[in-house]
């Protein structure tokens, strides 16, 4: 088995095996230019990533997407990673699910569903996701109990939605889910364009997390809730997927290998990918996976600080979304020169009205902000998600599907 | 819930439903799956968990533990381990 002194094992690999997707999402962390040109991984390719990585130490998988459903080969993808031993986690909005392709999920070796809701309500789940979905979304969130697969719902919080936490839990709790995730936001790819809009106000937070804790305890030992903080609420960055490229590892639709399924955007470096390459060199080997390994590459305050080996700096993208500078400390510690940056995000929470408009994930509007920031429009750090030398796909054609 | 569970020797236990036991070549060890996380378990751990079939009892689990590790006097160590992993919700009686 291959591996290398002080270099973790990739015992988690997420799959995005499509950027297609029948949701529209405010908050969606797919990169903001998935429409740019690109071709899918084929059922074939996807089976060598599985078994590839599976030899390097995978045993968790997610199947992400878009959403997973729209792939056709997608039970033919989970029998293959059944089979090699992963623990085959679907994530997925549930649009697409029948009870025809549930059971044949359940007979390809599916161990777990992670269904995401938007709210607890109709009117927020829909408008959020700008689709009508939430009656669909209840259905298959009884096809999943009736099928006996073990569910966690998870539901993205920010500040049109974390008022309802205790709504949601009772949901969760009717449905029979097993584990909630209740997951504020982070700021990334679409939900940084929206972050004006979805960040919640401290007090917001600190309440939900109060009805989290209160709910933890009436359903102890039945439900399991998490309850993850927004950073930017924080004074101490996280520990960005524990480490760059230490446990991690992120196949796109079209095959690029990634530490973290948005540092495709990082600057003045490139990613290997799954056509070119071996999952063993991309892990081990290539300068994208090594570029921020260890402490080397730390500037200060990270440099000198006594806490360095406990968060690693946090979040390299975060650092250069709003710094310019991946190298930089992550700004949500307030040990950084750049934390007024969050500070003024979070300071704009209080204002009682928010002019900026919100943005949903849709192809066209994907195509219509690599154009801008081709032309040199959007704000400096807007521009800074997109990755660079990407060509947008032409207007009402299937994403993933550009001719070779 | 209760505080504190009891183990006796003549129970039976399984893995719940919500884990899966695998051997992990990778790591040498035995872990425990379940949606979106992995345990790592030491080696008793996992030669416990594994001996859990849901028709052994805890007095024969030990009993094989003791001849495959040529051991004697595992029986309170099994009950302490296996106190932890109900508490865990590995585990569950038959």
């Amino acid at each position: 088995m291959p591996s290398r002194d002080g270099v973790g094992m990739p015992m988690w690999l997420l799959a995005e095996v499509t950027y297609r997707c029948p949701l529209h999402c405010v908050f969606c962390y797919n990169p903001v230019d998935y429409a740019k040109q690109h071709q899918e991984l084929t059922t074939e390719e996807w089976k060598r990533v599985l078994r590839e990585s599976r030899e390097l130490g995978a045993a968790q998988l997610g199947l992400s997407g878009g959403e997973p459903l729209l792939r056709d080969d997608l039970e033919e993808i989970v029998r293959e990673a059944r089979s090699l031993g992963y623990y085959t986690n679907l994530l997925t909005s549930g649009i697409g699910m029948t009870e025809a392709r549930i059971a044949a999920l359940k007979g390809a070796g599916l161990d777990h569903i992670q269904l995401s809701f938007q709210d607890s309500t109709k009117q927020m789940n829909d408008f959020l996701s700008s689709t009508r979905t939430f009656d669909l979304k209840m259905k298959v969130a009884a096809l999943i109990k009736q099928y006996d697969y073990p569910m966690v719902l998870n539901c993205v919080l920010h500040r049109y939605n974390i008022d309802h936490v205790q709504q949601i839990l009772e949901m969760a709790e009717a449905m029979g889910a097993e584990y909630v995730e209740l997951a504020n936001t982070q700021f990334y790819s679409w939900a940084y364009l929206n972050k004006d809009q979805l960040l919640p106000t401290r007090e917001q937070v600190e309440h939900a997390e109060l009805v989290t804790d209160a709910f933890r305890e009436k359903v102890k030992g039945r439900m399991r809730l998490f309850f993850v903080m927004p950073d930017y609420h924080a004074t101490r960055p996280k520990k960005c997927t524990n480490g760059w490229g230490n446990l991690f590892i992120t196949v796109q639709a079209d095959g690029t290998v990634l530490p973290c399924h948005v540092a495709g955007m990082l600057p003045g470096m490139t990613f290997p990918n799954v056509r070119e390459h071996s999952m063993e060199w991309a892990w081990y080997d290539s300068p994208g996976f090594n570029r921020f390994r260890g402490d080397g590459w730390m500037k200060d305050p990270c440099r000198t600080c006594p806490e360095k080996e406990k968060d690693l700096g946090g979040c390299r993208c975060q650092a250069y979304m709003l710094t310019g500078d991946a190298e930089n400390a992550d700004p949500v510690c307030d040990k950084s020169p750049h934390h007024e940056r969050i500070r003024e995000v979070v300071e704009r929470t209080k204002l009682a009205v928010n002019e900026q408009p919100i943005v949903f994930r849709t192809d066209r509007d994907s195509r219509d902000l690599m154009k801008q920031c081709g032309e040199g429009g959007l704000k400096v750090d807007e521009r800074r998600l997109f990755e660079p030398g990407a060509t947008a796909t032409e207007a009402n054609t299937r994403i993933g599907r550009t001719p070779a | 819930m209760s505080d504190e569970p009891v183990v006796t020797v003549e129970q039976v236990y399984a893995v719940a439903k919500l884990f899966r036991l695998q051997w992990e070549p990778a790591q040498k060890a035995h872990v425990l799956l379940y949606p979106e996380g992995m345990v790592r378990l030491n080696q008793s751990a996992g030669e416990i968990l594994k001996r859990l079939d849901g028709k052994q009892t805890i007095a024969q689990v030990v009993a094989d533990c003791e001849a495959a590790f040529n051991a004697q006097g595992l029986e309170q160590d099994v009950l302490d381990f296996m106190a932890g992993a109900i508490r865990q919700g590995w585990v569950l009686r038959v």
